[in-house]
């Protein structure tokens, strides 16, 4: 987490610094089909996060030694544009990139029907274009949405969300104020229906009671932010049965 | 032991671990829940700044930290920097390749780095040389030279120890050489899940029939420091739980036992 520092994030009506109550989520749109060549597009805004998801795939993987014989490979990409944040990001993958594009990829697989498609790989690009905090979180909520707007077999969609602690208290979704300033972060990625988790990543200080009372918030927006994913998707595939003239 | 050369697992092998696990037993006779035994040598390369030879079972590591002057984070300007790396050396097992580093490695070094720094072990503010232009940089690196699993762990109690022992070269800013100050030490632990079980210190042969993976680092006060979920199993909130437990029960035994 970020240096300590005076600035008050809490106010004394317990209001966040962007007015928020502690377990309110940031504005949330999903929107799919963005792209016109992939084969599986979304864009979210959350809060201030603009990030477009792209899937290319199933197709045969490439370099042929990464072929699991078993299960298609996920490759998932995350890259933040050198625009997307204040300073100047320079262009490719750096380490933080690196890793939270392999737990990306890991949690994705866990949704995807991998075992139907043998020896092939499914591409998920995941571009930043404007972050503010929870991009890994954001990043993976869309890309299930893009998935599974690419028409491609799932489980379950993965919904992407954070808790974390501020000013000694536990609230939801991290504003990037808090992102920077606060005392600890908990982005989790989890199938909705299941409730199991696929993502997990901790940084800061938490105790056991507060690691629980972190993921009784992140599961209840879960359902929530679920219920964005399914809209959007809803949205797609009802316009696409009246186009073919369906009922 | 005789191994597929490519680390691949003999079915008959893997039937056996599974059925041991569910009643509780390891091939090699640990618990679910315990270590294999631990050796730390301290001080292994006289030559940096501290180090450490750790042998977790037959995983063995290296790790040397070297502490050098350099310009700070323009915006953390009176705190020094560490820095985490890990090479995945090819001697260490069949399939690890020579280069820069992959994405494992890269795992690696940020999970033990993150506990590392969460924790505050290490006392930034007082690596300073002069406020923003110059301050001390802990570069850790760590080599891994021998692999049967549990890399995670293996690293972090090597850098423990190497950063313990470490000693700041300030003579050569014109002060006096100074230990590196420690403010506490955070202990990670490991477990993967193998059926429905959490089993600790993987080694490489449960981490190829293993789901899923985590890691969680305790600090002194027994708060969570830094967390991991890894691989493309999935967990339940309660088997998170159970994890955190045992991390900070065996946590405090491993920081009483190895690292005192």
């Amino acid at each position: 987490m970020g240096t300590a520092s005076d600035i008050k994030l809490i106010d004394e009506n317990g209001l966040r610094i962007d007015g928020r109550s502690p377990t309110e989520l940031r504005p949330i749109k999903i929107e799919t089909d963005v792209l016109d060549r992939a084969d599986g597009s979304a864009f979210i805004e959350w809060g201030g996060n603009k990030i477009l998801v792209a899937v290319y795939g199933p197709r045969e993987a490439y370099p042929k030694h990464t072929q699991d014989i078993e299960k298609a490979i996920i490759k998932a990409r995350y890259n933040m544009a050198a625009f997307s944040v204040d300073e100047r990001k320079r262009p490719g993958p750096d380490r933080r990139s690196i890793e939270i594009s392999k737990v990306i990829s890991e949690a994705l697989s866990n949704a995807v029907m991998v075992e139907q498609f043998p020896r092939a790989q499914i591409d998920v690009f995941i571009e930043v274009l404007q972050a503010d905090a929870g991009t890994r979180i954001a990043g993976l909520t869309a890309a299930s949405v893009a998935l599974a707007s690419a028409g491609i077999p799932m489980r379950d969609l993965v919904v992407g969300c954070a808790a974390g602690k501020v000013d000694g208290q536990i609230v939801l979704d991290l504003g990037k104020e808090e992102d920077n300033f606060g005392e600890a972060d908990l982005p989790m990625g989890i199938l909705a229906k299941s409730g199991k988790v696929v993502l997990m990543q901790m940084d800061g200080d938490l105790s056991a009671e507060e690691f629980d009372k972190a993921t009784e918030l992140i599961l209840d927006a879960v359902k929530r932010i679920n219920e964005i994913q399914r809209e959007a998707l809803a949205g797609k595939f009802v316009s696409l049965a009246l186009e073919r003239g369906g009922e | 032991m005789p191994r597929d050369e490519a680390g691949v697992l003999s079915e008959i092998k893997r039937d056996y671990i599974i059925k041991k696990i569910k009643e509780g037993k390891r091939d090699d006779g640990r618990g679910l829940t315990d270590f294999r035994e631990i050796t730390i040598q301290k001080n292994y390369v006289p030559r940096a700044a501290g180090s450490a030879f750790v042998n977790l079972g037959r995983t063995k590591i290296v790790a040397g930290v070297k502490i050098e002057a350099g310009e700070p984070f323009p915006d953390t300007p009176n705190q020094g920097v560490l820095t985490t790396n890990v090479e995945l050396l090819p001697m260490a097992f069949p399939t690890f390749e020579a280069g820069p580093p992959n994405e494992n490695s890269i795992e690696i070094a940020r999970v033990v780095d993150r506990g590392i720094r969460e924790s505050k072990m290490i006392d930034l503010e007082k690596l300073v040389v002069e406020p923003g232009k110059k301050v001390y940089i802990v570069f850790v690196d760590i080599n891994v030279i021998d692999y049967d699993g549990n890399l995670i762990d293996a690293c972090t109690l090597g850098v423990l120890s190497a950063l313990k022992s470490a000693i700041v070269p300030a003579s050569k800013e014109g002060g006096k050489d100074f230990p590196l100050p420690i403010r506490t030490l955070p202990v990670s632990v490991t477990m993967v899940k193998i059926g429905d079980e959490l089993v600790v210190d993987p080694s490489v042969e449960e981490e190829q029939l293993s789901s899923a993976r985590i890691t969680v680092t305790t600090g002194e006060d027994g708060h969570l420091k830094a967390m991991q979920k890894g691989d493309s199993g999935s967990f339940t909130l309660d088997e998170i739980r159970k994890a955190i437990k045992i991390s900070s029960d065996t946590g405090k035994l491993i920081r009483e036992k190895h690292l005192q």
